[in-house]
């Protein structure tokens, strides 16, 4: 607690871990391309240097704010400092602007713009170094890092992999695998958080939109689209919606437009997960066997703990993810003759997640011999094709999800929030959907902002204990206590992206923490204003268990093992 | 590959420094000191047993100009190109010593393993410039001529 002076204003300020954040909060937006409020602080990219009364410059992300400070944010000297600074960065940066993947998103770009800069006046030196296609989720493009090390940071210290690092130094320094390896041979789990905090186009995701584009040009065949729940709460960033708004409903209709023959909610098949996970953790409970269960949605997990903890390997649920179930479901509905009616069919979904596109490859996403998800696009991919459409998102008319997999319950939605799921199988568990018991099995500690969320639940006169947690460097705590027996666990439900899949690795970038709410909030609304709340009480679930599902459960919906 | 003996050594040198990860630089020195070098695979093998990330263990290994990857020649030549040596003529011996051995930039180590020529930026003897070490033994005021004559002495040849 205190007051500072700055720029001749003064302004009090509370516990503000930096000067950098007193400033911003004062309205003035100081940039920076290495400081992220949850990753350490860096101090490396100097932008946000500022000036005390003295003459004396510093980074105002590494400076505590102290009472009596009197700084300024704007003089001739930082002005200059800050266009050198970005001359410097472009001079050594493979500048291919109008075609980057990056542009219009990038900071370095915006922040040439922001400070007025219209010449470097340096030659870029650099060899150009080859780009890195290996992994199937992102493509690392060396001759665009400016080495502000956010990758780096965030892939060792919210995910705990660090996969990569800094390697050599000065001129020669660069951001890479460990000895200089592609990402395919590392431990990388495909999350793309790395992606998520590049300021420029040095990790992008890899586009896989040309592939879509292709099979609905082809007249026969029929393109099949699931959108997953985080989708539609992000989806919107690009177009001018409000931050967190449920844009499902638009986007149906978008993908309609587009040449989609069919377009599907991926919180349907959530619905079936939930029905095959709690009858599989009723199974476990009763054996005793393989507990905790260990939930597999989310593919940078699993990867994780057949990595790292390969003696839990059999504690993951043998579940296919929602994107897994229903693709094969899609597919086996297509195998029939009088379904396809002569046309093949290519399923596309559409994921908040960069990982989502390696679990479509792994060899158990197979059924019969075929891919069951033939694409993987991300939110922001489709965000590119939507515009390179020309569509207008605001005024398109919406439309929902076409049947016979049309209906989805709220507990299907919120899967994209970290806590979703065990929400979801709790509420399969309870004996009824009253009000009252819905509002106990919210309140349990499954939501908030926990990062480790501990709570436990009575089943049928047992105490079921839970864990809930997101990030994968959480996770890794979380295990290492299982692994110790510091901990017991009936369930433990882990993201790999902290706050779950509305923040996922394939979603817009630049949101800041108001937008990481809304979208949790936005799931949250669209559970709230569905009807059906409980996964067993979805009408089309009961009709697929009867219908296309009969005896092939197990076959469509689970995996034999995760090697 | 490299054999057991070696992983046997590094987990003797592991131990004396413990499994901590303030223990990655005086374990890589002593892996080095012991075969002129630090294998990859050893480097890989240590950051396991410490328990830090491999691209850790790279960078660290990378950011240190001391360390290679490369194996070093039996006499690790070190000529000094520090503001006082290069003033004094530092380049001319080290030229004389790349002709010498059939050496560049770009080559550091001699086919038969004998010699390896380095630069560095300062050893900390500006007086006694230009300067070079010879492994652990610092030569003072060189010539072209001494360090082709020092070549050859530890060659064998007579002198």
């Amino acid at each position: 607690m205190g007051t500072m002076t700055i720029d001749g204003k003064r302004v009090t300020f509370t516990d503000e871990k930096n000067v950098l954040s007193v400033i911003r909060n004062a309205g003035i937006d100081l940039p920076t391309l290495c400081y992220h409020s949850e990753l350490s602080t860096f101090g490396a990219c100097r932008l946000c240097n500022v000036e005390d009364d003295r003459g004396k410059t510093f980074a105002s992300c590494s400076e505590e704010p102290r009472d009596g400070m009197v700084i300024y944010t704007n003089t001739l000297r930082l002005m200059k400092y800050r266009r050198t600074i970005v001359e410097l960065l472009l001079a050594a940066h493979c500048t291919d602007c109008s075609t980057c993947d990056k542009c219009g998103d990038c900071s370095l770009q915006r922040l040439a713009r922001r400070l007025g800069l219209r010449k470097v006046r340096f030659e870029n030196t650099k060899e150009r170094q080859p780009l890195d296609y290996s992994s199937p989720s992102i493509v690392r493009d060396p001759n665009k890092c400016i080495l502000c090390g956010d990758c780096v940071r965030m892939c060792a210290e919210v995910q705990g992999i660090g996969a990569i690092d800094f390697a050599f130094r000065g001129t020669e320094a660069v951001v890479t695998p460990s000895f200089m390896r592609k990402l395919s041979q590392t431990d990388c789990v495909n999350c793309g958080q790395c992606r998520v905090v590049c300021p420029t186009a040095a990790i992008t995701i890899r586009d896989n939109t040309e592939e879509v584009w292709e099979a609905i040009a082809d007249k026969n065949t029929r393109v099949v689209a699931q959108v997953a729940p985080a989708v539609r709460v992000a989806i919107g960033d690009a177009f001018g919606l409000p931050k967190g708004a449920n844009a499902m409903d638009a986007t149906v209709a978008i993908l309609h437009r587009l040449g989609f023959d069919e377009v599907y909610d991926t919180a349907f098949s959530a619905d079936l997960t939930v029905m095959e996970e709690s009858k599989e953790f009723l199974e476990r409970l009763e054996s005793g066997e393989n507990l905790p269960l260990l939930t597999s949605c989310c593919p940078a997990w699993v990867k994780l703990v057949s990595e790292r903890y390969p003696e839990f390997k059999d504690n993951i649920s043998t579940c296919r993810s929602p994107q897994g179930m229903f693709s094969a479901v899609l597919k086996e509905y297509y195998r029939d003759e009088a379904n396809a009616q002569g046309k093949k069919t290519v399923v596309v979904s559409v994921m908040p997640c960069t990982a989502k596109k390696m679990e479509a490859k792994r060899p158990n996403s197979f059924t019969k011999g075929e891919q069951d998800t033939d694409v993987v696009i991300t939110t922001t991919e489709l965000s590119k094709m939507i515009k390179e459409s020309g569509l207008a998102f605001d005024k398109i008319e919406p439309e929902s999800a076409d049947m016979p997999f049309g209906i989805a319950s709220g507990a299907g939605v919120i899967f994209g929030v970290t806590g979703g799921v065990t929400e979801a199988v709790i509420r399969r568990l309870m004996p009824d959907h009253k009000k009252d018991t819905l509002k106990m099995v919210s309140e349990l500690g499954a939501r908030g902002e926990d990062e480790i969320k501990e709570f436990s639940v009575d089943y049928k006169g047992r105490t079921l204990n839970i864990c809930v947690a997101s990030g994968l460097a959480t996770a890794q705590k979380v295990m290492d206590k299982v692994k110790s027996g510091e901990a017991h666990y009936d369930l433990i439900e882990i993201m790999a992206c902290y706050r779950g899949c509305v923040m996922g690795g394939g979603q817009p970038v630049n949101a800041g923490p108001r937008t990481k709410q809304a979208r949790q909030e936005g799931l949250y609304n669209a559970d709230n204003t569905t009807i059906i709340k409980k996964s067993d009480e979805n009408p089309m679930i009961q009709d697929v268990y009867d219908g296309i599902l009969k005896g092939k459960e197990h076959e469509l919906l689970h995996n034999e093992c995760f090697v | 590959m490299l054999d057991q003996s070696y992983y046997d050594k590094v987990d003797e040198i592991i131990e004396q420094y413990g499994r901590k990860e303030s223990s990655l630089i005086p374990i890589m020195q002593d892996i080095q000191g012991e075969y002129r070098y630090l294998p990859g695979e050893l480097l890989q093998y240590v950051a396991k047993e410490i328990g830090i990330r491999e691209a850790k263990a790279f960078s660290v290994a990378t950011f240190y100009e001391n360390f290679s990857f490369e194996p070093k020649g039996k006499y690790v030549i070190k000529v000094c190109d520090g503001t006082a040596c290069h003033v004094r003529k530092s380049t001319p011996v080290l030229e004389a010593l790349y002709k010498e051995l059939g050496l560049s930039k770009k080559k550091h180590t001699t086919e038969d393993m004998t010699f390896t020529v380095e630069t560095v930026s300062c050893l900390g003897a500006c007086g006694l410039a230009p300067t070079m070490m010879v492994n652990d033994e610092v030569h003072p005021a060189m010539t072209p001529e001494k360090a082709i004559a020092l070549v050859k002495e530890l060659r064998g040849d007579i002198v």
